[in-house]
């Protein structure tokens, strides 16, 4: 069967290239792929576990860099199971902080098994219910740009859910020594390890 | 008994924590109360206590430091993430108030409760504990010290009889 959706590699690499100064987080399995595909950078930290901390690592990100734009991208699983965090987000609204969700409406990194968001779940209809500024339902590979544009412009916290296709692409490995990223991403802002 | 409180409150606003998490409890009410009160700190509620770990870790990324504030039952919450902290050798810090301990009128809580120091040790955690008001700036400016200065995961448990039995009977 021929999912509709676009290809996340290339929504990615699109996404990132508007938003060029973004401190990145990606949650664990098929995103942390995507963000390292699309180029490596010192400002981007790849989650390998922590399954459903990605949403609220970025708002404790997005709160201590008021003045950089920072975007959560994640894989539709990775949020479901952080549901809660798009409330505590909406609390909190950092101007300067994006979620967007992958969604292929499968746990990829299990066997392809169905998530809730193709059994009928909308992402993008609880975060707009938790009061997040403004959401985004994308299937167009032209609305990306824009997208990018927006996160690095910093206009008000926001959530996007990305429509992409349910397919098994060959992994891009980051690194997954955890002390040498966190002490990379720091290094990128100033901060000296201890 | 809101001495002590107060005391944690300066402990943490001098050591330069600027996002205090929490998800609610009476123990902890005054001190939410005075980071809510403060300009150049940020009260962060939250739905469940583990989003409390991610943040704070995310919190350090960016060059602030962080504390969680919770109840014993949260930490059960709490587990997996843990290892986020382990993995990348975040410093964390942790606030807990104990239920389910000393003169408990709720059963429900004390399951977690005896779980409590053992689940935090068996993540990494140093643990400590403050059973007389007395103790609990000290302890708590050392827990901060070890966290931050020594990026280590660091929780102090304040004790059900520290803090006083819930009242069940009267409105509250």
């Amino acid at each position: 069967m021929q999912e509709c959706g676009l290809d996340r590699r290339a929504a990615t690499a699109t996404l990132l290239s508007a938003c060029a100064d973004a401190l990145v987080i990606s949650g664990l399995g098929s995103t942390s792929y995507d963000l390292y595909a699309a180029g490596d950078r010192n400002s981007n930290f790849y989650l390998w576990g922590a399954m459903g901390g990605a949403t609220a690592m970025g708002l404790g990100l997005a709160l201590a860099q008021p003045r950089r734009p920072v975007l959560v991208l994640t894989g539709d699983g990775e949020q479901l199971m952080g549901l809660g965090a798009l409330a505590t987000l909406a609390v909190q609204r950092p101007p300067n902080l994006a979620i967007v969700v992958l969604d292929n409406g499968h746990y990829g990194e299990t066997g392809m098994q169905r998530s809730h968001t193709a059994l009928g779940a909308s992402l993008t209809g609880v975060a707009a219910a938790c009061g997040i500024p403004w959401t985004l339902d994308i299937d167009q590979m032209d609305a990306l740009a824009a997208l990018g544009t927006r996160i690095q412009s910093m206009q008000g916290c926001g959530f996007a859910r990305i429509k992409v296709r349910a397919e098994e692409l060959p992994r891009a490995l980051p690194s997954r020594d955890g002390v040498w990223l966190k002490n990379r991403f720091r290094s990128a802002l100033g901060f000296s390890p201890i | 008994m809101t001495v002590w409180q107060d005391q944690l409150f300066e402990v943490l606003k001098a050591g330069r924590v600027k996002q205090v998490a929490y998800v609610p409890d009476a123990g902890h009410a005054r001190l939410i109360d005075r980071v809510s009160q403060d300009p150049d700190m940020r009260g962060i509620v939250l739905t469940t206590e583990e989003e409390g770990v991610a943040l704070s870790c995310g919190a350090w990324l960016g060059g602030q430091r962080s504390a969680l504030l919770m109840q014993s039952s949260g930490v059960g919450n709490c587990v997996n993430m843990f290892s986020l902290i382990s993995n990348c050798r975040f410093p964390f810090l942790t606030l807990i108030t104990m239920r389910g301990e000393w003169a408990e009128f709720n059963p429900w809580q004390v399951p977690m409760a005896k779980a409590t120091q053992g689940a935090l040790e068996s993540m990494g955690f140093s643990v400590y504990r403050v059973t007389q008001a007395s103790e609990a700036e000290e302890t708590v400016q050392a827990a901060l010290e070890l966290a931050f200065e020594s990026e280590q995961a660091v929780a102090v448990l304040l004790s059900q009889r520290l803090i006083g039995r819930k009242s069940w009977l009267t409105a509250n």
